[in-house]
């Protein structure tokens, strides 16, 4: 069974998340702080890393950001073809995904990995990605994604929410009808409430 | 005050069901601890010592009458009858269930109330000055903005998990009163040049274990840009604040970091992208809202009455309530009344229910339906008749509302600490009872005059100790409780953090050392000073000198 939300309902994923070889742990730390105060500037990923990295050789893929900028030779084709998707975590920085590629647009997907459920970065980026950026397909929120996030994933741009595999979809379509009628302007509704409806004044 | 229509209950009932399923789902095993954790947060409910704890929004400190009935009741129903008004404005139940939170929303519901943002790592409640709307010092009512801001911040999509948490106050006085200089954005309402309502933007304040006064980041803003000059400042927050470590994640740790002028750089480029955007506010919006706020029916009064007069000629007990607990008021012939929620020797800011239904009645009755609740943990009543003053006065002395303290040694802010909070090193109430029984003397009290003193029972600084003129903060020591003692803090427009006098206390010296504290300043005070002028005066070392000298003197 798919735990893919697409467009309020569950289904088949397409895609195939290509993820690092092991070695991330101790570079995740450091790049904390390279997003954070930018004083190391150490990359997010060592080049063993990337070039250890497996990428199915059919098929629609998602790869990390890092993998398509040192490999891009070998998988521009495929992004003509419409076969290859981004993904990049929250505290990598957004504007090395949007130097990476000529359009956004080009790509059919783009995901972005939140470790944890309370990072919030995740909100901001979608907004982003949506707001400044211009990007238009399917942009898929993956790793720590339950429930409870998905109605302010949903008001922040995403809409296609691969929820943790030990949780159930099912369950987690009910949270993107958690409010009817929300206060602020933001991506799925830019309009606040006051300028979408009458207001009462008694 | 703002009323909710069709809209507003719809959110606060869409989230008692969001909030009762996810109860529920806890309950169930279908959320871990750690998954529950943010969920329950974010709805005020932290697991505390003894039981939950329970923090209702109590927005800008504004109740009517019917809500205290009803939180009287929750209390009596679902607690021990009574709750403690925290230094926020926010109302706390030490003792409910957690099965039966979301029966308690469901109640606060019906009388517009939630816990929504009273806790985690997301827009708090927006706190401002209690006197709003009736100070004679008032330029500018900020509550309409901040209901406006109210409303934008619940369940901000984008903000609704920030790297820590996030508090905003509002001040439209010519003395500040709500420290704006302390919160993470502070907001200063005024009118320009050509009569224009405009906000002075402070960023980067907070207490806690970290105490920093803001930065001016932005001297004039344009009421009309406030939700979204907050989205730029807070989005460059969520970005790049730091998530690695809670001590270090508040915005006030990224600005220092970046610098007031690189984090005003990043601020103004993404406001550049978002100026103008929907979520400006439009006059329309401004004017609906403001329509809430508007001065109460006031009679024309004259400015004296004699019955009043009389009263306070007649009765000391009632002259040093009026002095102390009666504060003045824009239309002549009305006062604010402050009922004193820290008679000697209780836990400051708790009420019991009956004192709730009390304080409500009084405000049905007396005071247009309305109340406030003090960052100081009091009760006011803000429109209230000079002629009415003695008959309140009997009823608050009766259900010991009227403790005629109110800007003195006793009148402590005081957090819950370690009777009740889990994070606390120390506990705090008691050693409030302790000093308010030192200094169980009105003469005495009156003679030292106006005075701050503030306990936190543990660096988070809930009771605010780094702005109280004497600050008390407990700490912990290899298991064992002291009390480290700093002096010159100070609230408002000239606010100052305190200095550490020395080496911390136990908890039974205490007493002595504020005791200690006051010779100096009754010996070298001039006429005109308070405590706080002769502590900005004549420097720390007096103070350090007579206390420990003592100490030694003792040993």
């Amino acid at each position: 069974m798919s735990n893919l939300i697409r467009n309020n309902a569950i289904v088949e994923n397409e895609w195939t998340t290509v993820t690092l070889p092991a070695g991330e742990e101790t570079i995740r730390k450091q790049a904390g702080k390279v997003v954070m105060f930018k004083l190391t500037g150490e990359q997010t990923c060592t080049p063993e890393q990337i070039a250890a990295t497996v990428i199915p050789e059919n098929g629609k893929v998602i790869v990390p950001l890092a993998v398509w900028q040192a490999r891009k030779d070998e998988l521009a084709p495929r992004l003509v073809k419409g076969e290859l998707g981004l993904w990049l975590a929250t505290h990598e920085p957004l504007q090395t995904l949007v130097d990476a590629v000529d359009d956004l647009n080009q790509l059919p997907i783009i995901a972005v990995h939140v470790e944890r459920f309370a990072d919030g970065r995740i909100f901001s980026i979608g907004n982003l990605l949506r707001t400044r950026h211009g990007y238009n397909n399917e942009l898929r929120a993956f790793g720590d994604v339950l429930r409870d996030q998905l109605f302010f994933l949903k008001r922040c741009g995403y809409d296609s929410y691969q929820i943790r595999a030990d949780r159930s979809a099912a369950d987690a379509l009910a949270g993107l009808q958690d409010f009817s009628q929300p206060y602020q302007g933001a991506v799925d509704e830019s309009m606040p409430v006051w300028r979408r409806l009458p207001r009462g004044a008694q | 005050m703002y009323k909710y229509d069709e809209i507003d209950q719809a959110i606060v009932d869409e989230r008692v069901a969001q909030y009762r399923d996810q109860v529920r789902r806890f309950l169930a095993g279908e959320l871990t601890d750690e998954e529950f954790r943010p969920l329950r947060l974010q709805n005020g409910l932290y697991i505390q010592r003894h039981a939950p704890m329970l923090r209702i929004a109590v927005p800008y400190g504004t109740l009517s009458s019917r809500q205290l009935h009803k939180l009287a009741d929750i209390a009596k129903r679902y607690d021990r009858g009574y709750g403690h008004f925290s230094t926020r404005q926010n109302l706390q139940l030490n003792w409910p269930k957690l099965e039966d939170t979301p029966d308690i929303l469901a109640e606060l519901a019906t009388v517009q109330m939630h816990a929504i943002q009273t806790s985690g790592n997301c827009i708090r409640n927006i706190t401002t000055d209690q006197f709003a709307g009736i100070a004679p010092d008032e330029i500018i009512d900020p509550r309409a903005v901040a209901e406006i801001m109210r409303q934008w911040s619940t369940f901000h999509p984008e903000f609704a998990l920030l790297p820590r948490k996030f508090k905003i106050a509002v001040s439209g006085t010519r003395h500040d009163r709500a420290i704006v200089q302390a919160h993470d954005i502070g907001l200063e309402f005024y009118y320009d040049e050509q009569q224009n309502m405009a906000i002075k933007v402070w960023v980067g304040g907070g207490l806690g274990r970290t105490p920093i006064l803001g930065s001016v980041i932005r001297e004039h803003l344009e009421w009309q840009h406030v939700l979204t000059y907050c989205e730029a400042i807070i989005r460059v927050y969520n970005l790049h604040g730091r998530r690695d470590n809670a001590f270090k994640a508040r915005i006030k740790i990224l600005v220092k970091a970046l610098g007031i002028e690189e984090f005003r750089r990043q601020v103004e480029e993404e406001w550049q992208h978002l100026k103008g955007s929907p979520n400006t506010i439009t006059e329309a919006e401004l004017a609906r809202v403001s329509q809430y706020f508007t001065a109460m029916p006031y009679e024309t009064l004259p400015a004296h009455d004699a019955a009043f007069d009389t009263a306070v000629a007649s009765n000391p007990a009632f002259a040093a309530w009026a002095k102390r607990c009666v504060h003045a008021h824009k239309v002549p012939g009305y006062r604010a009344v402050t009922l004193s929620l820290k008679p000697h020797g209780k836990a400051p800011g708790d009420a019991t229910s009956e004192q709730m239904h009390v304080v409500a009645d009084l405000a049905e009755r007396y005071s247009f339906g309305e109340l406030r609740v003090s960052h100081e943990q009091n009760l006011i009543l803000t429109d209230v008749k000079l002629s009415d003053l003695p008959a309140i006065w009997e009823i608050a002395r009766a259900n010991g509302l009227a403790t005629p303290n109110i800007g003195l040694l006793t009148d402590i802010i005081c957090c819950p600490g370690g009777d009740f909070c889990s994070l606390a090193n120390a506990k705090s109430i008691p050693i409030a009872e302790a000093i308010q029984m030192q200094f169980d003397n009105l003469d005495y009290l009156y003679d030292i005059g106006d005075i701050e003193l503030n306990i936190s029972g543990c660096m988070n600084a809930c009771g605010h100790h780094h702005v109280g003129h004497i600050g008390i903060l407990g700490v912990d020591k290899d298991g064992s409780e002291w009390y480290q003692v700093t002096i010159g803090g100070k609230q408002g427009n000239d606010a100052s953090l305190g200095t550490v006098i020395g080496p911390s206390f136990a908890a039974e010296e205490m007493p002595g050392v504020v005791q200690r504290l006051i010779e100096v300043y009754l010996r070298e005070r001039t006429d005109e000073e308070r405590f706080i002028d002769t502590v900005r005066r004549i420097g720390v070392e007096p103070f350090k000198s007579h206390v420990y000298a003592k100490e030694a003197a003792h040993v």
